[in-house]
């Protein structure tokens, strides 16, 4: 599954891209950019999900339900069992993620289009209307998540940026050998043709739930690596719905042409929202409902179309 | 090795909430049989390919393929033991390339966990495609996104598609609608003389008799969601109740 | 049967108020094939807009008869303007886009009026209570109920019946039906669709505006409180049927008396019960309980 990966033009671009990052980011520029390229990489997880689904015409309008679960999961775990340590802390969050779409997964495989969003929907809000009343998980003010740890060491903020950049190129790199094998350029072909896919002897189905589970383990790992670097998790900025509004958004935002893309996305994202909260306060959410609107009517191929069209690098992808 | 038989279907019965679309079929196919199926629209005949490929299930009556009793299967099971079909309207996937196409059904008649996983772009697969290409005369698109193709060209994409796998039967629903005149001969020519070198039987839906007169050996015509006749081309279309019921004069 | 009657009455009330908006919503649904997220924006547009008139009227010490025309002149006036203006410059452009897409530009529409709302009435909260106050209190079955919050269940049982006969008995109702039964067909057969989509919508709006104009004077008017309202609507719709108008009677009657149970019973629960139904709901008959009737084509 992995032989060669690191011959994949997108894999090498990415990795040059996330190495350029880390290391402008520990010599140059100031400490809120970190922040922001951190909450931007860990969101990216996410988006990359999306985009997952996305590519087989499937919009998940309640994908927080996974990025939200996954940063409970990271909080109970510290608050029941004192578990800090940032390697567990993501293998929670995946993990949990992953088993709950697991289990969903078998009802959401049946359906498409609007039903899929529905339903996913429905399944978010079940999570939000708990979290939002129950007591012992802080209600609406949510809990409060300490800093990570190493191996028992403390972690800086510094070398939690460094691993937050490993955990997103490592799943970006599984994420691109999927998509480069058969199974996943079935992704495609459902979104041409279902009967077709199972005439060639695959159950639909079975495709689209190992793709939702991934899903749901990046949304996961997401909201863990969120939860580490804010410090807090709550479910209005978590697990509500226009949480998942949001995600989708930087889908649409990022394009999908690539799975750089989602992260480039995200990272714009934080700038977008960092420099409307210090200009204009008020008016946060209508910039982003402006931009929203803008890339549906002026760019709907995403950022990632315009970076194409910008270096040209779209000629040689496709061909194999 | 030419009459054993491949595919039985025994009194096979299909009713649609009382609307008889199946009645007693009786039918068996020899290894490298090409069979032709006629009927007027209605008669029965797609039921009767959806229900051998298990698209629809039989309210009664047995398939047997190979000896094995099939009825009721998966449409993604019968593909795995050799039993496949391809389209009245061409079923490809519209966004890819010929090559692509392929390449994916290739992959994934290996039925194998690691053919799924691998890169796509596999040169042993690729090979195996090329071959096919070379076969069905379509190695000139082989990078052509198919939404651009004609569709003759993606008829033909659409029957390579179906037999990547080497199935021992396979069912063609009309390969000719939807194609010009122009191109139904060639597209014919080139895919029985393709099914013949692998000996697989071909069961066909056609409604162009030039064609089923040409190509099959067999002829089965339905009318009412009956067969009315079972017999070799010459004989069935001088048939009477053929004349009046499946051919219109 | 004290706990019940109490159920009921709360519920039934605050079913009254979702069917309302819910309404709207649906038709824009059935009509449009539009799931309008926008709808929020409406619906605490009409809110503000009444609330701002009837400080208005307190403060210039008008006569408190005018409160009832006041929220009305409010729910009219934003469902007009707003849905003459989302519907023409955002979803005409829109028609035969992806189903996706279009839920996403409405979100996005419903971002920017959330901020316009700050910018236009600022952050503080608005109590418009004088209506409910004018109106005064009342036993009913032993329970104290204000007088206002009943008219509401009479004001949607008159939005109920409106509805009922404009569909069935008039031309323009028959026409509705045609095009969301089949859209295709009524182009064919010379319905100006695009007229019958800015009618429609601004009707939809009108009714979302009217929800959010007449709870106004029962609670805090302030930013975000449409947050929660969007997807219990989406919740009512799904349940009866999306684009089913008896649908989105029986939808609000579940959800209000579920969420009236809940909140008497086991409050923990107020908003797990309506997704928890809405969840089950889809995969139970995913077109909903009143799936509208669906033409064959072949």
């Amino acid at each position: 599954m992995f032989t060669g990966i690191f011959k994949d033009t997108s894999v090498r671009i990415l990795i040059t891209f996330m190495i350029v990052l880390c290391v402008l980011s520990s010599l140059v520029l100031p400490d809120w950019m970190q922040n922001n390229f951190m909450y931007g990489l860990s969101r990216g997880l996410a988006i990359l999900g999306l985009m997952l689904l996305w590519r087989t015409n499937l919009v998940s309008f309640g994908h927080a339900l996974y990025y939200g679960f996954g940063a409970y999961a990271v909080a109970l775990c510290q608050k029941y069992f004192g578990i800090t340590d940032i390697l567990l802390r993501f293998a929670i969050a995946v993990i949990a993620a992953g088993l709950l779409g697991f289990c969903l997964g078998f009802i959401l495989r049946k359906y498409r289009e609007i039903f899929f969003a529905m339903l996913s929907l429905a399944f978010s809000m079940v999570l939000y209307g708990l979290l939002a009343k129950a007591e012992f998980l802080g209600s609406t003010d949510g809990m409060s998540i300490s800093p990570s740890t190493l191996l028992g060491m403390e972690l800086t903020r510094q070398y939690l940026f460094y691993l937050i950049t490993f955990f997103v190129i490592c799943a970006a790199i599984s994420i691109q050998a999927y998509l480069r094998s058969t199974l996943g350029h079935l992704t495609t072909a459902i979104q041409d043709n279902e009967i077709r896919v199972e005439y060639l002897g695959y159950s639909v189905q079975k495709a689209i739930h190992i793709k939702y589970v991934m899903s749901a383990c990046l949304a996961g790992g997401a909201g863990g690596l969120m939860a580490a670097s804010l410090g807090q998790v709550d479910p209005d900025s978590m697990v509500n719905w226009n949480v998942s509004g949001e995600l989708v958004f930087i889908t649409i935002m990022s394009g999908w042409g690539n799975i750089l893309a989602p992260f480039i996305g995200a990272i714009i994202f934080e700038f977008i929202r960092t420099y409307a909260f210090e200009w204009a306060p008020q008016a946060w959410a209508a910039i982003v409902g402006g931009t929203l609107l803008a890339i549906i009517f002026f760019f709907p191929g995403g950022i990632w179309s315009v970076i194409e069209k910008v270096f040209n690098y779209g000629k040689k992808k496709n061909v194999k | 090795m030419l009459n054993d038989t491949v595919l039985k279907a025994s009194d096979l019965n299909k009713s649609f909430s009382g609307i008889v679309a199946a009645k007693d079929i009786n039918v068996s196919i020899n290894q490298g049989e090409i069979v032709g199926i006629i009927g007027a629209n209605g008669a029965g005949k797609t039921v009767f390919v959806n229900m051998i490929t298990g698209y629809l299930k039989p309210t009664s009556g047995k398939i047997e393929f190979l000896g094995e009793d099939i009825t009721g299967i998966e449409p993604r099971n019968a593909t795995h033991i050799g039993l496949c079909r391809s389209f009245q309207i061409s079923q490809v996937f519209m966004t890819m390339s010929v090559k692509q196409n392929l390449m994916i059904a290739m992959s994934l008649s290996k039925k194998s966990g690691k053919a799924l996983l691998d890169p796509i772009a596999d040169e042993e697969i690729s090979k195996e495609c090329d071959k096919i290409l070379e076969l069905y005369k379509i190695m000139d698109q082989s990078n052509n996104i198919v939404s651009t193709l004609s569709q003759g060209i993606r008829k033909l994409l659409d029957i390579a598609m179906a037999v990547v796998g080497n199935p021992k039967v396979i069912l063609l629903d009309e390969p000719t609608s939807g194609v010009s005149v122009e191109e139904k001969f060639g597209i014919m020519d080139i895919v029985i003389a393709a099914l013949k070198q692998t000996e697989t039987s071909v069961l066909f839906v056609e409604h162009d008799m030039e064609i089923v007169e040409r190509y099959v050996d067999r002829v089965i015509a339905f009318y009412q969601g009956e067969i009315i006749c079972d017999a070799p081309p010459k004989v069935a279309l001088s048939d009477k109740k053929v004349i009046e019921y499946v051919l219109g004069h | 049967m004290q706990f019940w009657a109490t159920v009921l009455l709360d519920g039934l009330t605050y079913a009254s108020y979702l069917f309302i908006v819910s309404l709207g919503l649906t038709i824009i649904f059935g009509v449009m094939k539009i799931l309008n997220v926008a709808h929020g924006s409406f619906y605490a547009w009409g809110a503000y807009t009444a609330a701002f008139a009837i400080g208005f009227i307190t403060d210039n010490e008008l006569s408190e008869a005018l409160f009832l025309p006041a929220i009305l002149i409010s729910a009219i006036l934003v469902g007009v303007v707003l849905g003459y203006v989302i519907e023409r410059f955002i979803l005409r452009k829109m028609y035969n886009q992806d189903i996706h897409l279009i839920v996403l530009a409405t979100f996005g529409v419903f971002l920017i009026f959330e901020d316009l709302i700050i910018i236009t009435f600022g952050v503080d909260p608005y109590l418009p209570y004088q209506p409910a106050m004018m109106l005064g209190w009342v036993d009913i079955v032993g329970l104290n109920r204000g007088v206002y919050q009943l008219t509401l269940i009479l004001l949607a049982s008159i939005v109920a019946f409106a509805c009922w006969y404009g569909l069935t008995k008039t031309k323009w109702g028959k026409l509705l039906q045609s095009v969301i039964y089949d859209r295709e067909i009524s182009v064919a057969m010379g319905i100006d669709v695009t007229k019958v989509y800015v009618v429609t919508f601004i009707g939809g709006a009108i009714l979302g505006a009217l929800g959010g104009a007449y709870v106004a004077p029962t609670t805090s008017v302030s930013p975000g409180f449409a947050i929660d309202l969007v997807v219990l609507s989406f919740a009512v719709v799904v349940i009866g049927g999306m684009g089913s108008i008896p649908g989105a009677l029986i939808g609000s009657l579940i959800v209000g008396i579920l969420r009236a149970f809940a909140v008497h019973q086991a409050p923990i629960l107020e908003l797990f019960v309506v997704f928890a139904v809405m969840a089950i709901v889809l995969i139970i008959r995913p077109e909903g309980l009143f799936a509208p009737p669906k033409p064959r084509k072949i």
